[in-house]
């Protein structure tokens, strides 16, 4: 019986609630005596506020409350990670806003309607400021400081020390300056919370939509100096995070400090209007990137300048550049030195965050983007460049030249099995009759090979397993699945491992009152460590029952094995103790002690402790513990994407996208399939459609879903999605992220592709995203030549800002960057 | 996205609908499909203070051939209008065009005579009953006018309909001869960031009209004159923007619209003397 599900594409238990409608979220609780919070937003993106007239708004219908950041005196915060401990951010703005969307003051009242009314009744006296709202222009000589004490924009940098010479022996140095575009992350539901003052047990009661139920716990106790005991998280259905429900909002803080003054239920829900401009922005970097190459086409060395944006108030999204793009900067080649400087400026925008791959997709774009680049500027083909470069595969750790760790890697598998399925050689003979025939629509060809980081920072996960007298079973685990599937996943190996059938197996998480801890879900580290815990605390289960089992039989517990019904001697199908039957045993008489919570390779059991009833008395048929896989995963792959160019309009038709990702050993295959789609539509989007653009006076213009260019199925190509499997040995399940990698894969090329199409005119580079008018004018200029050409592309470089010059020369990212997102 | 507080009436007829408009003023607007006007009100920048809805006037909502005319009731949603027999028949790229607005929710809300109304230079079907040198019908106090579509798209977002009037029909005249319609956008459900109606006339003429190229929804007036004078398709493309000012937003500056109009125009021609229809 065992093995007969993992690896099957299994439905998901999941859908048939939400598919009908049943699904609750934050929107849809009731309480009584519920009330709803509409906030004051700032209109500037830089202004001093002179003063706040509540007066009227106080006095309107159906008022509760109107607070200013006097009223409330809540603390600066930090929602995540600190990027720099001088810039949190008040809940409530004081003195100065800082970007378009800032909170200035909160609503309270009975019904949202009358909130939002009465919202427009504040009067915010604003002296506006000059803002900085271009990266660029925000770490120039005499830019407008967001943070006058601090006398610069630019909150956390670092150098490398020059070391040996980058490019000796290089034939060939490319440089080019990428952007990788600032994007609005728009998962279906936007921020909710709902915060329920106290009863017997818990002195509040948060419901949010949030990946990190448990970090939110955390981070609400420390500002507001709560008792994390006595506070209670849950996260109800959650429509999608992506990285941007990591952590806590000013939002959060306030409308809780509201429910805790008025001892009343206060609800906050964000419009999509909101959500624009409030909910964290993602990438954001300008990467100047040189690379070396020698006569036969191998790098010589690397060196990267990256301006990260952190937005206001430092957003954590900042520290992206100093932790994961700076580990993944070597990517899936042999590059015999990196030098990577990295300054992360403050601008008046939306502070930035995580989104879906967070900081790795910045990475593999810029590595990707460059080898285009060098195979165009050698004359080499593109694939045939990766491939001279790419690491040799290996099963033992490999540490990179930026000091990451990889587990395991077989670059070389996927790209091969890319470019079988996309059939190259007939995609590059359709490429070259169209270029002949002068085809209204060209065709291109991008490649892309990447590999990322999942399940990292080290954090153990918490899972357990109970069996219950009626022969069902109870997951509990850290983390917090908002439509990855981990009910099905994890119900699988539950059953895969007990025999217990599927549906008689309850999920639970999300919720501090039933799981003592967990990291929660981003960074892709779900099934690899939470997964692996419940494996785990389902192999304790088993080997207390086969103890039980056996003592019951009068065997040996080495014979007693998984039956259909329960557990029974090895080749004795009749003699089968039920799994009820168990449960009520150990509940009854106790559990034999057994030696659960050993070690095996690769996991540690961190804090591992039997829940079972051991020694004296009876308890629960269970274990509960935490693992911790004592490293991250490095999952990877190869793109292949198949664009098509207008060449009178410019506009892109992407046609074909074709994706082997490796994700270690695959427990569900749909799942799997599920989280490859929604990656590379994310991910294409970046290439082709979305960006969120400021004006210059840090207005946002895209900030609503009738101009920001989210793509609809309408507008994306079926996907051909493959894998190849390389185990971990992380993990018992040998498992690792899945997550982002469609997302990291796919931008690079498309992105490639599309400059691809473009290349026999003599584009080099377009920026991101490639709008109809970017390649337009692209081609526009290469047609032309001469000076103009530069806006097309063939002047790819420009001189970094001398800000460079003065970063603290240390070598080594600050702790703050080592993240899991 | 909540609107502001607004008072609602729904128009029972016509003599209804002029009659509470006529009682309200400037405070008083007509709802038809509402999507146009419940986006600018959930965002607050439309504050109407009444609301007569007009949305379900049977009467209203038709499509009749009368002699050589095409008679549309204002009421008519667009998908009723994209399957109509009669439209389908005699006035092709008006059934077509009806069939590229927006998405499906949205072609099933909204209505002929609001996207006329509305007088939004971005929107499509202006577009076609300009190129079809089609009649505008309104009713108001002083009876019933008709108003030729030249002269009725007066400024942004702005019409020759008064405040105390309603749109009640569109008349164009059967043209089954050839007519193509190019919408350009970046994703399926958007509005055009430029859009081209060509149709071939029952006078032999050639009728150009432009989306999303103005102000206003507008004919190609130097194309059609190009025309006229014997240009060949991609002269008269050429000419298309000619003392034009389309607007500049995050989608397309005026220089890349101007540049797609005569693309786009170009494309319409070529089809239209294909034949196509
Ligand atoms: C997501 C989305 C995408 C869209 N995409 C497109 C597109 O691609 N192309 C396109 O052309 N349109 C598009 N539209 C607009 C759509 O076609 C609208 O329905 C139409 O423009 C307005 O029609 P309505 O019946 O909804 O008018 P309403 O919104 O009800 O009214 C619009 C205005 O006209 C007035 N009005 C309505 N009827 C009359 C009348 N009979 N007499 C006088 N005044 C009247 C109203 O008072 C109001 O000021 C889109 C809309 C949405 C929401």
């Amino acid at each position: 019986m065992p093995g007969s599900l993992l690896g099957n594409s299994v439905r998901r238990v999941e859908d048939p609630r939400f598919l009908t409608g049943q699904g609750s979220y934050v929107g849809n609780l009731h309480f009584d005596g519920l009330a709803v919070a509409a906030f004051v937003r700032s209109p500037f993106a830089h202004a001093r506020i002179d003063g706040i007239d509540v007066g009227e708004a106080r006095k309107a219908p159906g008022v509760v409350a109107v607070y200013t950041a006097e009223d409330l005196e809540l603390a600066p915060f930090h929602g995540f990670m600190v990027l720099n401990p001088a810039c949190g951010r008040p809940p409530l703005a004081t003195g100065k806003v800082r970007f378009v969307g800032d909170v200035v003051a909160m609503v309270v009242a009975e019904t949202e309607a009358a909130a939002v009314d009465a919202a427009e009744l504040v009067v915010v006296d604003y002296d506006p400021l000059e803002p900085a709202v271009d990266t660029e222009a925000a770490v120039a000589d005499g830019a407008p400081l967001q943070f006058e004490e601090l006398g610069t924009n630019v909150v956390m940098g670092m150098a490398d020390p020059p070391g040996p010479d980058l490019f000796a022996g290089a034939t060939t140095v490319v440089r080019a300056k990428l952007e990788n575009q600032r994007v609005a992350v728009v998962p279906m539901e936007g921020d909710a919370v709902l915060a329920v003052p106290g009863d017997d047990r818990y002195d509040l009661t948060v419901y949010v939509s949030t990946q990190m139920p448990h970090g939110v716990a955390r981070t609400v106790a420390d500002t507001l100096g709560l008792d994390v005991g006595r506070l209670r998280v849950v996260a109800p259905d959650v429509g999608g995070g992506f990285g941007a429900k990591a952590g806590v909002g000013a939002e959060h803080l306030a409308v809780i400090a509201a429910a805790r003054r008025l001892g009343r239920p206060v609800r906050w829900v964000q419009t999509r209007s909101e959500n624009m401009v409030g909910m964290p922005h993602g990438r954001g970097q300008v990467q100047w990137v040189e690379m070396g190459f020698d006569a036969d086409g191998r790098i010589t060395g690397m060196h990267c300048r990256v301006l990260a944006d952190a937005g206001a108030y430092a957003g954590f999204g900042g520290i992206l550049a100093v932790g994961p793009t700076r580990m993944m900067a070597q990517g899936v080649y042999a590059i015999p030195a990196i030098r990577y400087d990295v300054a992360v400026a403050v601008t008046n925008t939306t502070p930035m965050g995580a989104f879906r791959g967070a900081g790795r997709p910045e990475a593999a774009e810029m590595l990707e983007r460059m080898m285009d680049i060098a195979a165009d500027e050698m004359g080499t083909d593109p694939v045939e460049l990766r491939r001279r470069n790419l690491l040799p595969a290996f099963t033992e750790p490999y540490t990179t030249v930026m000091g990451t760790t990889y587990d395991t890697g077989d670059y070389a598998r996927p790209l091969d099995e890319a470019i079988r399925l996309a059939g190259i050689e007939e995609l590059r003979a359709e490429q070259a009759s169209r270029r002949t025939r002068g085809d209204r629509w060209q065709l291109g060809i991008g490649v892309s090979v990447y590999v990322e980081i999942t399940g990292g920072a080290g954090t153990g996960e918490f899972g357990a397993v109970e069996v219950h007298r009626d022969g069902s079973a109870t997951i509990r685990v850290g983390t917090s699945a908002h439509g990855q599937g981990h009910a099905t996943a994890f119900s699988m190996i539950v059953a895969d491992t007990l025999g217990i059938p599927m549906e008689r197996i309850r999920f639970v998480q999300s919720d501090t009152a039933a799981v003592p801890r967990g990291g929660g879900t981003g960074g892709s580290r779900s099934l690899q460590t939470g997964g692996s815990a419940v494996l785990r605390a389902a192999e304790q289960v088993l080997e207390k029952a086969r103890a039980l089992t056996a003592a019951e039989l009068e065997a040996s517990p080495e014979d007693i094995v998984v039956q259909d019904g329960g557990l029974g001697v090895a080749g004795v199908p009749s003699r089968v103790v039920s799994w009820g039957e168990l449960a009520a045993i150990a509940e009854d008489r106790g559990v034999p002690n057994v030696g659960g919570g050993g070690k095996d390779a690769g996991g540690k059991n961190a804090g591992g402790k039997d829940a079972g009833g051991e020694g004296a008395g009876g308890g629960p048929l269970a274990a509960e513990l935490d693992f911790d896989q004592g490293g991250a995963t490095y999952p990877f792959g190869a793109h292949v994407s198949v664009v098509e160019v207008d060449m009178e309009t410019g506009q892109v038709r992407p046609v074909r996208h074709i994706a082997v990702d490796d994700c270690g050993r695959i427990l569900n295959p749909l799942l799997v399939t599920g989280q490859q789609h929604g990656g590379i539509a994310q991910g294409m989007a970046q290439a082709l459609w979305e960006e969120m653009c400021y004006d210059a006076d840090g207005n946002p213009i895209t900030a609503s879903l009738a101009e920001y260019a989210m793509p609809s199925a309408a507008e994306v190509p079926f996907y051909e999605t493959a894998n190849t499997e390389t185990p971990t040995f992380r993990n018992p399940l040998g498992a690792k992220g899945i997550g982002e990698s469609g997302t990291i894969g796919s931008t690079p090329a498309v992105h490639n592709a599309v400059v691809d199409a473009l290349s026999h005119l003599g584009v080099r580079h377009v920026a991101m995203p490639c709008t109809p008018e970017r390649v337009w004018r692209a081609m526009v200029a290469a047609r032309q030549g001469g000076p103009e050409a530069a806006a097309g592309g063939r002047l790819l470089w420009s001189d970094p800002p001398a800000a460079f010059d003065r970063l603290p020369v240390t070598g080594q990212a600050p702790a703050a960057a080592d993240v899991d997102i | 996205m909540i609107p502001a507080t607004f008072d609602y009436r729904r128009a029972d007829s016509v003599a209804d609908a002029l009659a509470l408009l006529h009682e309200y003023g400037d405070e008083a607007k007509l709802l038809a499909g509402g999507h146009s006007l419940l986006p600018l009100m959930k965002l607050r920048l439309a504050t109407p203070q009444m609301l007569v809805d007009v949305g379900r006037l049977g009467q209203l909502s038709y499509v009749r051939q009368e002699g050589d005319e095409v008679a549309i009731g204002a009421l008519t949603r667009h998908r009723d209008l994209e399957v109509s027999e009669v439209a389908r028949h005699s006035v092709p790229v008006l059934a077509h065009v009806a069939g590229q607005v927006g998405d499906p929710q949205v072609r099933h809300r909204g209505t002929i005579g609001g996207s006329i109304a509305h007088g939004d230079p971005a929107s499509d079907l202006p577009a076609v009953v300009l190129a079809l040198g089609g009649t505008l019908v309104v009713d108001g106090p002083g009876g019933r006018r008709e108003i030729p579509s030249t002269e009725f798209f007066t400024g942004f977002l702005e019409t020759a309909v008064r405040p105390d009037e309603m749109l009640v029909e569109i008349r164009v005249a059967s043209t089954a001869g050839g007519w193509s319609f190019q919408k350009f956008n970046r994703r399926a459900q958007d509005w055009a960031i430029v859009g081209a109606v060509a149709v071939a006339a029952a006078d032999g003429a050639t009728r150009v009209s432009l989306v999303h190229m103005g102000a206003t929804p507008l004919r190609a007036a130097a194309t059609e004159s190009a025309l006229a004078g014997g240009a060949t398709p991609a002269e008269a493309a050429a000419v298309a923007a000619e003392g034009l000012e389309p607007p500049s937003d995050a989608n397309a500056s005026r220089e890349y619209r101007r540049h797609l109009a005569e693309v786009l125009v170009r494309r319409a021609l070529e089809d239209v003397s294909l034949g196509h229809g």
